[in-house]
């Protein structure tokens, strides 16, 4: 709280196999960028400025999946400079929309894209952050909602709990007053087994959730599964609602999974 | 400085209910009475009277006339939903709803009917017991701080248009819980006094509807003025009206109508039996506290589990659950910050988290917690049953999860040898 006397806390923020999408929600905050710009010290952040200065760092924000040999390596030299590591959107908590390629050949790929593919060298796997290395934190979403990142970064100054909610989509749907689009519509959606965070957004505008924050801290995927059946979906068509950017996220890959053995 | 306490709202709340379960809290007697002070002065049933359904717009205009926001049913998204009601014209006239374990469709019907339909997803306690309230807000003043008025409270006093009896005796629990106690909500109490109820007798029930066995229903016992909708008989379409307390009185003063035959009451109570009498749910309520008492070990929980998400639907949807949380938030300047007051679900982890982690982890253990408490330890802390029989959580719950169901599930499991 005593921002005055204390010195800046200095955030490093470092990017993987990803869109720049999260990281683009810092810049994103214009009005709260002031505050925050006058609270921390943006030590690293080459997307937004070319000053780098070295580490450690007292907050590193992660954004992307790890993809590469090198970037296995990188992401340990980055823990090694930040005090608390935040891993931001995703790719960097669930391996991103990249992990479709976890259930094919990245080699055929390579081979059918690429016109010199031997200069390709990457990893079968996009896999999150937390698979190699302790992560203190994670801000969900893709993207992550600007809010939710100012809230992690007030919350640290104030040496206060972030108010980062793991419960469903529907509590923050109801608390708006919308009208179920699933129950009333027959819409599938995955509000129930996803965690909140975008306030909301797509049932707010008669979509189903598309799952952007990945699963919710206690999914039944097996009985909203069930539930999208009723509905009228088929199989495959249930393993390509949970197929999405959080695909590789263990409760939703093996929700799709065993959609695809049915 | 300290702005923000050590313990969260959260826990503070756990505590709360900890010491409400270990029977602190006292019972006070007299619910029905305290209830019709709040709901209307009292007054002895009036002469039914009849208002042309045509006239529906000069009862709202006399309720804006006495200074009221008015609040009604009006269609939006798909439902039928509580909103603003600026006439007779926003009201959901030839509408009705169809309803299922996890399923609603709103239907037109040929009639014309302002009323014809049972109950949408919302409930009057998106207005009385708002989602989401700033408690208090405070900024930083050198070394100490200034704590800022709260804006909580509504500009206009509400009154409620097409308000059932099941939503009557929900708006009678809510009272029990906040503001029949030592530790009153002057929020809710300052939204509830001045609130105006109109209610509008069921004529039709949906499928999910179980009012009658908890003797919640149809009939309404008790609200400003009470009004049964009739079409189709050669009456034509009118409403049978009467006030109930004197400020209902005043309002019917106002409009033209003209005095009920007794045949004009008779088919507006054989409307309201017709309504119950087609109610295909229902909640054998007889010993229902000791039923689950003696079930905290029961297959069905496990089995309901399977089904259940903890997305936690149906608590935000139970006109009668009052849990919330309180999120302290700050700007990141510091100088700012504000309580907020949200509505919470014991179907979260969070809710039940005290030092060390959560107290439920299992979904099994939160549907159990939340229906012995709405259906048996209601009773004992409150003095009443939390249910209502409105069936709102069978309808907005995903996965259509039916609470008469499990009930008749666990019972069931009790006569044929409960493990």
């Amino acid at each position: 709280m005593s921002s005055k006397s204390k010195h800046k806390p200095r955030i490093g923020v470092f990017k993987f196999a990803s869109c720049d999408g999260c990281q683009l929600s810092l810049l994103d905050a214009e009005d709260e960028l002031l505050g925050v710009a006058g609270a921390v010290d943006i030590a690293y952040f080459p997307e937004a400025t070319r000053a780098m200065s070295k580490g450690p760092y007292d907050i590193g924000l992660v954004e992307g999946s790890i993809t590469t040999y090198q970037d296995a390596q990188r992401i340990q030299e980055v823990r090694r400079q930040c005090k608390s590591l935040i891993t931001i959107g995703a790719c960097a908590t669930a391996g991103g929309i990249q992990a479709l390629r976890n259930w094919k050949d990245v080699d055929e790929f390579i081979r059918v894209v690429y016109a010199t593919p031997q200069f390709i060298s990457t990893l079968k796997l996009s896999t999150p952050i937390a698979q190699h290395v302790p992560v203190d934190f994670e801000l969900r979403g893709c993207p992550i909602n600007k809010y939710q990142l100012i809230e992690f970064i007030t919350a640290t100054l104030a040496g206060r709990k972030p108010n980062v909610p793991s419960y469903s989509v529907c509590i923050e749907c109801k608390r708006r007053a919308n009208v179920c689009i699933a129950v009333a519509r027959g819409v599938p959606c995955l509000g129930p087994v996803t965690q909140a965070g975008c306030g909301a957004l797509c049932p707010s505008y008669d979509r189903g959730c598309y799952g952007c924050y990945g699963p919710m801290e206690t999914p039944n995927t097996a009985s909203l599964t069930n539930q999208f059946r009723i509905l009228g979906q088929t199989d495959s068509q249930v393993a390509r609602a949970f197929r999405g950017f959080n695909a590789w996220a263990w409760q939703f890959r093996k929700a799709s999974e065993e959609c695809e053995r049915t | 400085m300290l702005l923000l306490p050590c313990i969260s709202g959260r826990a503070l709340a756990a505590i709360s209910q900890l010491a409400a379960w270990a029977g602190d809290l006292v019972v006070a007697d007299g619910l029905l009475a305290s209830r019709d002070v709040l709901q209307g002065d009292g007054v002895p049933e009036q002469a039914h009277r009849v208002l042309e359904a045509s006239k529906m717009g000069e009862l709202l205009e006399a309720l804006k006339r006495k200074g009221y926001e008015v609040i009604g049913p009006t269609v939006r998204d798909g439902a039928i939903v509580y909103d603003k009601v600026e006439s007779a014209k926003d009201l959901p006239a030839g509408w009705t709803d169809e309803q299922g374990p996890g399923r609603y469709r709103l239907k037109r019907r040929d009639d014309g009917t302002l009323f014809g339909y049972a109950v949408g997803p919302q409930s009057w306690k998106k207005y009385l017991h708002t989602a989401d309230v700033r408690l208090w807000s405070a900024e930083r003043q050198g070394v100490t701080f200034r704590i800022l008025n709260n804006e909580a409270q509504p500009r206009h006093p509400l009154a409620f248009v097409g308000v059932r009896a099941c939503e009557l005796a929900a708006i009678a629990v809510q009272d029990r819980v906040l503001l029949d106690d030592k530790y009153r909500d002057p929020i809710y109490e300052g939204r509830r006094a001045g609130a105006f109820t109109i209610a509008v007798q069921c004529t039709q029930s949906a499928a999910t509807c179980f009012c009658a066995s908890m003797g919640t229903g149809p009939w309404v016992q008790s609200a400003d003025l009470v009004l049964t909708e009739l079409v189709g008989s050669k009456g034509g379409h009118r409403f049978v009206a009467w006030a109930r307390s004197n400020r209902g009185a005043e309002v019917f003063a106002e409009l033209p109508t003209a005095p009920a035959t007794e045949q004009d009451s008779k088919e507006a109570d054989a409307a309201v039996a017709a309504a119950a009498g087609e109610q295909v749910r229902s909640i054998d309520t007889a010993g229902i506290k000791e039923l689950l008492y003696q079930n905290f070990e029961h297959p069905r929980w496990g089995n309901v589990a399977g089904r259940c998400l903890t997305c936690a639907n149906c608590t935000m949807v139970c006109p009668t659950c009052f849990c919330t949380t309180v999120e302290d938030v700050s700007d990141v300047t510091g100088d700012h910050a504000e309580r907020w007051r949200r509505w919470d679900s014991c179907f979260t982890q969070s809710f039940s988290y005290i030092h060390g982690g959560s107290v439920r982890t299992s979904t099994q253990s939160r549907y159990r917690q939340w229906m012995t408490h709405k259906l048996a330890s209601w009773i004992d802390q409150f003095g009443s049953s939390g249910c209502v029989g409105c069936g709102r959580c069978i309808t907005w719950c995903p996965v259509g999860i039916d609470i008469t169901e499990e009930v008749a599930a666990i019972r069931e499991g009790g006569k044929n040898g409960n493990p």
